[in-house]
């Protein structure tokens, strides 16, 4: 049985998890895990006073329990599978170098900021600043990848400098906003004036977006990297058609006002 | 020793290790990958002449490439890992880059890899661009049919060069009857390339000539022509064609298999005699004995 921390009831002000990842528990015995410092508030707790801790150390950690104002969970882990059963809260995987974590519900927003590899998987919808730069820094996500089943916020993969963050749902405003490289793919409705400032990477959208005036047409064609990209997708349960993998993307170079090496590849129906 | 009513001689093959690496060709139709992968895998035939050797090892399913288009895989082996580098480079470049529609990947799992597309990224003149996706980076180069994609890294292995079968027969018509029912059941074997046209060559060489500077020359112990002319011949009395299939490949086994089913079906072809080149065992670690290579081999 994979090691389980089962929360006992929702904190009355947001609980900091730092550290609570399945490589960070896995020499760990139960003691040691209810003996693991977490912040209630501005107040030092313990992870046993709010947590009950059962199962074996391995590298799978799974977390239950009404978990939307525990923060950073997962945040920093690198190896072994995290699952989250149910809906997580902010800085969900931030800084996460390798591993897998799934969160069964929704995430909060600022999920996977400056991630900079391994996989996070949300079944249900994303907050804003997904993928995004930590607060205060530039770059965002610098490797990995997103898979969002659900919806996403604005400012998707703010910062983006590598990785591919892809959302079968809506995506809101300025996604992928000063993105440095990297990849944005879109099943659902975009939101408003995606690569806004943005000097190279990709976004994908499957439907009609309103671009910034500093966008400028290229030409249709049929991408090769693209079906690479949408098969690896389809591969981990995304719904992707036929259609989309192989068909005609309407290529829009920008930003002018930066480099014009981005990319807005833009499904044509 | 006898396979069915052909002579297979008790001598072996010696094969030497050369670097292979697999390169995947996809496109819009089975018509260009194909079109891509014959110029990529042409004027291939010998070290000796041509740098390197390839050839095309089987088309490839849609479930199979990574782009899931039409593909094709070949096979390339040179001297040493630095040569297979930029026969790569040269060849992707030539025949590769500039095809309609392809696209070209990696299709070797090997510790060792080489910069291919990192190299030919260059074409694209500042405007190329990169992805990485699954740890593997691909170039994306700006072509004026559209773009031009190809993986960064090919992985190299050492593998296994020179191995062979002789068939001979009455005349050229029966001796080729023969070579083209052995090609056929070698093609079926994974991993293994038959480099000359048609899987077949002519012209087995020896090593060296009368003439300086010429490294490889006619191997007249085998010209049917000459036998009453050298000093010393290996074509019997009834025969009046010999043709050789070289097998090159990226393991002992893959050679030795497919060696073993050439046999076969030369043998079922009517093929009088089988044998295999060597060069009395001083040149290649690999000796790949003909006795024991099929299980109805039976001693005079």
């Amino acid at each position: 049985v994979a090691l389980t921390l089962t929360l006992r009831e929702p904190p009355t002000v947001p609980l900091e998890t730092e550290g609570l990842s399945p490589d960070g528990l896995a020499a760990r015995s139960r003691g040691e895990v209810e003996a693991l410092t977490v912040w209630h508030g501005n107040g030092r707790a313990q992870v046993g006073d709010f947590f009950a801790v059962s199962g074996d150390g391995g590298d799978e950690l799974r977390v239950e329990g009404d978990l939307r104002r525990v923060k950073f969970l997962g945040a920093g882990m690198s190896a072994g599978r995290l699952v989250v059963a149910g809906d997580a809260g902010m800085h969900t995987g931030a800084d996460m170098s390798g591993g897998e974590l799934v969160v069964e519900g929704d995430v909060g927003d600022f999920a996977a900021t400056g991630m900079r590899g391994g996989r996070l998987v949300v079944r249900g919808s994303a907050g804003h600043e997904l993928g995004g730069a930590q607060p205060g820094e530039h770059a965002g996500m610098r490797g990995g990848e997103i898979v969002v089943h659900g919806d996403a916020g604005d400012r998707l993969g703010a910062g983006l400098r590598r990785g591919l963050i892809a959302v079968a749902g809506r995506v809101g405003e300025a996604a992928g906003l000063r993105m440095l490289a990297g990849t944005i793919v879109s099943l659902g409705a975009l939101g408003p004036h995606p690569g806004a400032a943005m000097r190279r990477g990709t976004i994908v959208a499957m439907s009609q977006v309103t671009l910034l005036p500093t966008f400028s047409y290229a030409c249709s064609y049929q991408p090769p990297f693209l079906r690479l990209y949408l098969r690896h997708l389809r591969a981990l349960g995304l719904p992707l058609t036929d259609e989309q993998i192989a068909g005609r993307y309407a290529r829009w170079s920008g930003d002018a006002l930066e480099l014009r090496r981005g990319e807005v590849l833009i499904l044509e129906s | 020793m006898r396979l069915q009513d052909t002579e297979v001689v008790d001598t072996f093959a010696e094969a030497f290790p050369m670097w292979g690496a697999r390169i995947v060709t996809t496109a819009e139709s089975p018509a260009w990958a194909q079109k891509a992968a014959r110029s990529l895998t042409g004027f291939a035939t010998s070290v000796i002449g041509c740098k390197c050797e390839a050839g095309i090892e089987r088309d490839l399913d849609l479930s199979e490439t990574p782009d899931g288009r039409p593909g094709v895989s070949a096979l390339l082996f040179a001297n040493d890992r630095e040569g297979l580098a930029k026969r790569l480079v040269e060849r992707i470049g030539q025949s590769v880059l500039t095809c309609p529609t392809t696209a070209c990947f990696n299709g070797l799992d090997a510790p060792e890899t080489v910069d291919v597309g990192g190299q030919l990224r260059f074409f694209g003149d500042g405007y190329q661009a990169s992805k990485v996706l699954d740890g593997r980076r691909y170039w994306r180069v700006p072509v004026m049919e559209g773009e031009f994609l190809v993986e960064e890294r090919f992985a190299v292995a050492e593998g296994v060069a020179g191995g062979n079968i002789i068939i001979l027969g009455r005349d050229v018509a029966g001796a080729l009857r023969a070579a083209e029912a052995a090609a056929a059941a070698m093609r079926a074997v994974r991993d293994v390339i038959l480099p000359f046209p048609g899987g077949i060559a002519r012209s087995g060489s020896k090593v060296g000539s009368r003439y300086s500077g010429l490294i490889a020359s006619t191997n007249e112990s085998l010209c049917p022509t000459l036998r009453a002319q050298v000093p010393h011949t290996d074509v019997p009395e009834d025969v009046g064609s010999v043709l050789e299939i070289v097998i090159d490949g990226l393991t002992l086994e893959a050679v030795r298999e497919a060696m073993a089913r050439g046999l076969e079906a030369a043998a079922g072809a009517g093929a009088t005699h089988v044998t295999a080149g060597n060069y009395g065992g001083n040149l290649g670690p690999h000796h790949i004995e003909l006795r024991g290579l099929v299980p109805d081999l039976r001693d005079d």
